[in-house]
């Protein structure tokens, strides 16, 4: 069915080489979108689907792409790309397209985006790359469900705007943490994430960039 | 055949090539970017349309759960005012009339001066669309009117409904904000949204003594608590609140409503 090489792709972006966790790009966007599940798993799908069709278009072209112009030509078909999937969304998820107002636009500048073009798809054939936009979407998806079920759980109370802890001003128990719901408490998810991840997998841990000599006593 | 395969097979970084392919580009996404927004104008427009009547069902407490939004709308009445004048403008047909489109077309609307924009909105259109609801007797129940005012970060758009009276408030909402959720993006919690049913707007003087308020007595019929962590978001309300009832908003209007005028 699906070859060594393109599971790799595909599963390599979940822990592995996540692009937030371990690249570190996209962070802006997981700050933002992520209150909620609802608006967190529609960015997610977003993102996906302009990454994986970027990617595999930039790729069909990556032979005749005069090297100049390169960034601008990747530029001008995510745009594009991103324009069409807001306007789909706002066409057929209008209400939840309206939480995510700017967010959906601002995939144009997510380093995600961009950085597997450059990286990936400048060099690979059509359908890895497009495997590569899809596996890198689901690494994004991933760790943007992940904070969203934190932040909304504690923020909110809800879980997909079910109602799971009852909230004191609803005469239930539970005091909601005003903290999750902005923008600083996911990167402090984000932090002890990827502080997990290393503990459970060493390798990502980076050498330092440089020791701090011992100190010898005269 | 052959014209493909020479530009092709031209040197990716020659002047020529550069242009062709920059060129080819652009055409091939402007006609998709174009493609898409044109296809799917009419059910954005569609849901922009359905979204407002669902607010203003809502804020006049019209909604129910097993009925369309478009039957449901059947109960209300749009006409236009003449903000100025307060008088019903009956040349101008509701159904089409754009107040948001209107209040940025030079010909159409007001510029505000500094000391009369409380609201921070710079403009505003000559006209505006009011909703009447009326019950089984044909008489005015309810009077909707749109407010839209700046608040921390983005222009809240909303509705006030009114009794009959002109003053008593009969629900308040925005459907358009772009506040901090969790805090100014509080403007939409029910909870809030509750406690500006049966304020009043006017003093026994006529005055506008609606007010939003840090821990606001909650017996006073002037006084609505701010929201906690959103004291610019609730100024904005506050300001919004007063514009619009005020002289160079829906204060004529009002007046003659309040007054026994024609609804």
């Amino acid at each position: 069915m699906i070859n060594k090489a393109q599971r790799e792709v595909l599963v390599d972006p979940l822990v592995d080489n996540n692009p937030i966790t371990l690249q570190i790009l996209g962070i802006c966007s997981a700050l933002a979108v992520t209150s909620s599940l609802k608006t967190a798993l529609l960015m997610a799908i977003a993102l996906t689907t302009v990454l994986a069709f970027s990617n595999a278009s930039i790729s069909s072209i990556r032979n005749h792409v005069p090297s100049n112009i390169r960034i601008i030509v990747q530029m001008t078909i995510i745009a594009s790309l991103v324009i069409v999937v807001d306007q789909v969304l706002r066409a057929y998820a209008y209400d939840t397209a309206k939480q995510l107002s700017v967010f959906v636009g601002l995939i144009i500048t997510n380093c995600i985006v961009m950085g597997r073009a450059e990286a990936y798809a400048m060099k690979n054939g059509v359908g890895m790359s497009f495997l590569d936009g899809i596996g890198n979407g689901l690494g994004y998806s991933l760790l943007l469900i992940v904070v969203a079920f934190f932040r909304e759980l504690f923020g909110s109370g809800t879980l997909y705007g079910y109602e799971v802890m009852k909230l004191v001003k609803n005469g239930g128990w539970y005091e909601p943490n005003g903290l999750m719901l902005l923008p600083p408490s996911a990167f402090f998810i984000i932090g002890l994430l990827i502080w997990g991840i290393r503990v459970w997998k060493p390798a990502q841990v980076e050498q330092p960039d440089f020791k701090i000599h011992e100190q010898h006593g005269h | 055949m052959s014209l493909i395969r020479d530009f092709l097979d031209m040197p990716n970084d020659s002047t020529q090539k550069t242009v062709i392919v920059a060129t080819l580009l652009c055409l091939v996404c402007s006609v998709l970017v174009s493609g898409a927004a044109v296809a799917l104008k009419p059910i954005q427009a569609q849901n922009k349309a359905l979204d407002k009547k669902k607010n203003i069902l809502q804020i006049a407490g019209l909604m129910q759960a097993d009925k369309t939004v478009d039957e449901l709308f059947s109960q209300v009445e749009a006409r236009v005012v003449e903000l100025e004048s307060g008088d019903y403008a009956k040349d101008i047909d509701p159904n089409t009339f754009d107040a948001r489109a209107a209040a940025v077309d030079p010909t159409q609307n007001v510029v505000l001066t500094r000391a009369q924009d409380i609201a921070s909105i710079k403009r505003r259109a000559k006209y505006a669309t009011v909703y009447l609801v009326r019950n089984a007797q044909q008489q005015v129940e309810k009077i909707i009117l749109p407010v839209s005012g700046y608040g921390l970060w983005s222009t809240l758009h909303g509705f006030m409904s009114l009794s009959s009276d002109a003053n008593t408030v009969t629900g308040f909402g925005f459907y358009e904000h772009a506040e901090t959720p969790g805090l100014g993006g509080e403007v939409d919690n029910p909870q809030w949204k509750a406690l500006w049913s049966g304020k009043q707007v006017f003093d026994e003087q006529g005055n506008i003594a609606l007010d939003v308020v840090k821990s606001a007595n909650p017996d006073s019929p002037y006084e609505v608590d701010a929201l906690s962590g959103a004291t610019l978001t609730s100024n904005g309300v506050k300001n919004l609140v007063h514009y619009w009832a005020g002289a160079h908003g829906f204060g004529p209007y009002l007046e003659k409503a309040r007054s026994g005028g024609e609804l």
